[in-house]
């Protein structure tokens, strides 16, 4: 079941151009100029029930405005979607009920007020009926460990503590669609894996819909099949992770160990050797040639041990990103950013 | 008859986020007492002040028991300053509007967009909690004040005119929380909204009555003034109380003020419904 659609979304923000200088400025109080930004460039989307997906792109890609899009915050210049049969931007009481956002910068918590507090206040401004608000929030605070935490101030708690519970009040309306905009940003690497356990396991459990927006690729890889790649405000991939390594690295790593005493600088001539650590060696081939280097390493060496591998994930994404950059379909109207200029309102 | 029950049963379940958010403020609020109480009692300092300052005045223009500016005795100069202050305990409404351009300009209001939560009634409840915790602690200092004043007062008006007091006051509450809201919520088109906000307080300074009575301006800046929703945050709930307003009129005043009230409310409702319309249209 499709639960999330959309077709051609798009949007445009205008903002002023401020310019430099005090002549500028003084100029600007009679004539402004605007800038066009077209942060989100047609998007089309399907996601079925109980995807966990994964938003990647690099800053200001458009990922967030995609959520915000979404979760009905803004309207879209052009283009439509569909949340569980609602359009976002209409925020329906109805719609509202069935989603939940989660912004890692944002609180929504009551700052000076124990968490508890706010959860009593979700219960009743989403009308969750009394057991089930119970059960839900006594299962997630253990999930998380933070249930000796609710009578706290929230002002008190730590970052990553404080974002569990963040979590906890989203999802005490047990939302079909839950939106995370950068949920573990910020936070130590224990905080991180215990936010992506928990959103696993949650996830697993209760196959709520998930779309997910971070920089942090170990919280795509541990948790999205899925993932969308979103450079300057269109959509340049679309499938699985380990999809994006077939599709956009045309290297593999070949790490060799050495045990003889010869030279490693003789290696370059299979591959560009990224690393030395005698006797370890690390060198990028082109994925046809290979077995080829392989063969040839074999035969002109002494080698205690060898492998080849994937260049790193992070790596691969920054080649994705600056490659979908530069490409001639994304130029063509000036990479995302048009310029205009018009009499101030 | 299941409809009709359905129906019983969202309002219920309404009046009980209300009831929570009003509770939740509270409970903010007394995080914060040691402060608040400090505030709320520097408040009374000026009374002294100002009771000095009008028997100054008044000894000048021949002395404070004979003396009389424009209708007014020294006495009841000093009683209808001790009854602005109890007028602007209700209508002023600190921080309200530059809390609300902050909430835009920091996100925080997009809270109001993904939940089903209305942001007016919430920040109306939220005052409302204010308010009262406001009159529960100044209740003490308001009382002794009043008390060791009271030979400035010429007795207990009658039950009318006190419950169109207490009518005119509540409405003096929502008044001044409607326009101080819309103020903030001009934050959707400009970022700052500070100068605006001083220029409201201006404005409600000279005409709200704040200051001096105002049946003492001379025409045509008495029917100006009268003109402006102003009076009906400080001058007329206290005009009332001290008489001031004749008997036949004082309803239709009430009346007048509560279409005041009625148009801030509107105003502010619409403003908030452009305001997000522009915020979703721009960015958010």
């Amino acid at each position: 079941m499709i639960v999330l659609e959309t077709k051609g979304l798009t949007k445009h923000y205008r903002v002023y151009q401020k310019q430099e200088g005090l002549w500028a400025s003084l100029r600007g109080l009679m004539r402004r100029e605007y800038r066009t930004i077209e942060a989100v460039r047609g998007i089309d989307l399907q996601v079925e029930r109980g995807e966990f997906v994964a938003f990647l792109g690099p800053n200001g890609a458009g990922k967030t405005t995609t959520l915000k899009l979404l979760s009905g915050i803004i309207t879209p210049t052009a283009g439509t979607a569909r949340v569980l049969g609602h359009i976002p931007w209409k925020r329906e009481n109805a719609y509202r009920r069935r989603f939940a956002l989660v912004m890692g910068q944002k609180h929504q918590l009551w700052w000076d007020l124990p968490a508890a507090d706010s959860f009593r206040l979700h219960q009743q401004i989403y009308g969750i009926e009394r057991r089930q608000f119970e059960q839900t929030r006594d299962e997630l605070t253990t999930i998380l460990g933070v249930r000796h935490l609710l009578d706290r101030p929230v002002r008190e708690l730590s970052l990553g503590e404080r974002m569990k519970l963040e979590l906890v009040a989203a999802l005490l309306h047990r939302p079909e669609v839950l939106f995370l905009d950068e949920p573990t940003i910020g936070l130590d690497v224990v905080a991180q894996y215990s936010i992506q356990q928990f959103l696993k396991q949650y996830q697993q459990k209760y196959h709520t819909t998930i779309l997910l927006t971070s920089h942090y690729m170990k919280d795509v890889a541990a948790l999205c099949r899925r993932v969308i790649v979103i450079v300057a405000g269109q959509v340049v991939y679309d499938g699985s992770l380990s999809g994006i390594m077939h599709r956009f690295s045309r290297d593999k790593i070949v790490t060799v160990v050495l045990s003889d005493g010869r030279p490693a600088g003789e290696l370059a001539r299979f591959g560009e050797v990224v690393s030395t650590e005698w006797p370890r060696v690390k060198i990028r081939v082109p994925r046809p040639q290979v077995t080829e280097a392989i063969a040839g390493i074999l035969h002109s060496h002494a080698v205690q041990d060898l492998s080849v591998e994937d260049p790193p994930l992070e790596e691969v994404i920054v080649e994705v990103f600056s490659h979908a950059e530069l490409s001639p379909r994304q130029s063509s109207t000036g990479a995302g950013v048009a310029k205009g200029r018009e009499n101030s309102p | 008859m299941k409809k009709t029950s359905r129906v019983a049963y969202n309002l219920w379940r309404r009046v009980q986020s209300w009831l929570t958010i009003f509770e939740l403020s509270v409970q903010e609020r007394l995080v914060y007492r040691g402060e608040f109480f400090l505030g709320a009692l520097m408040r009374f300092l000026p009374i002294v002040t100002q009771i000095l300052l009008w028997a100054a005045i008044f000894e000048a223009v021949g002395g404070v028991t004979q003396a009389r500016i424009v209708g007014y005795s020294y006495r009841q100069m000093v009683a209808y300053y001790l009854l602005t202050m109890i007028s602007r305990a209700f209508s002023s409404m600190p921080s309200l509007a530059s809390g609300i351009a902050r909430d835009i300009r920091d996100g925080n209001v997009k809270k109001f967009l993904v939940q089903p939560v209305d942001l007016l009634g919430f920040l109306l409840l939220h005052r409302v909690a204010h308010k009262v915790v406001y009159y529960v602690m100044a209740l003490g200092p308001f009382f002794v004040i009043f008390y060791l004043c009271r030979g400035f007062f010429e007795g207990w008006p009658d039950g009318s005119v006190i419950s169109a007091y207490i009518l005119s006051l509540l409405l003096a509450f929502l008044l001044g929380f409607y326009l101080e809201a819309t103020i903030g919520l001009v934050g959707f088109w400009f970022l700052e909204v500070s100068s605006l906000v001083f220029v409201f307080m201006l404005l409600n300074f000279f005409f709200s009555g704040h200051m001096f009575p105002l049946d003492m301006l001379p025409e045509p800046f008495r029917s100006l003034v009268a003109l402006l929703p102003f009076q009906y945050l400080a001058y007329y709930p206290s005009a009332i109380f001290l008489g001031k307003v004749p008997a036949e009129t004082v309803w239709l005043g009430v009346g007048v003020q509560g279409l005041w009230t009625l148009a801030a409310f509107v105003t502010a409702r619409v403003v908030l419904y452009l305001g997000v319309r522009r915020y979703s249209g721009f960015g958010g």
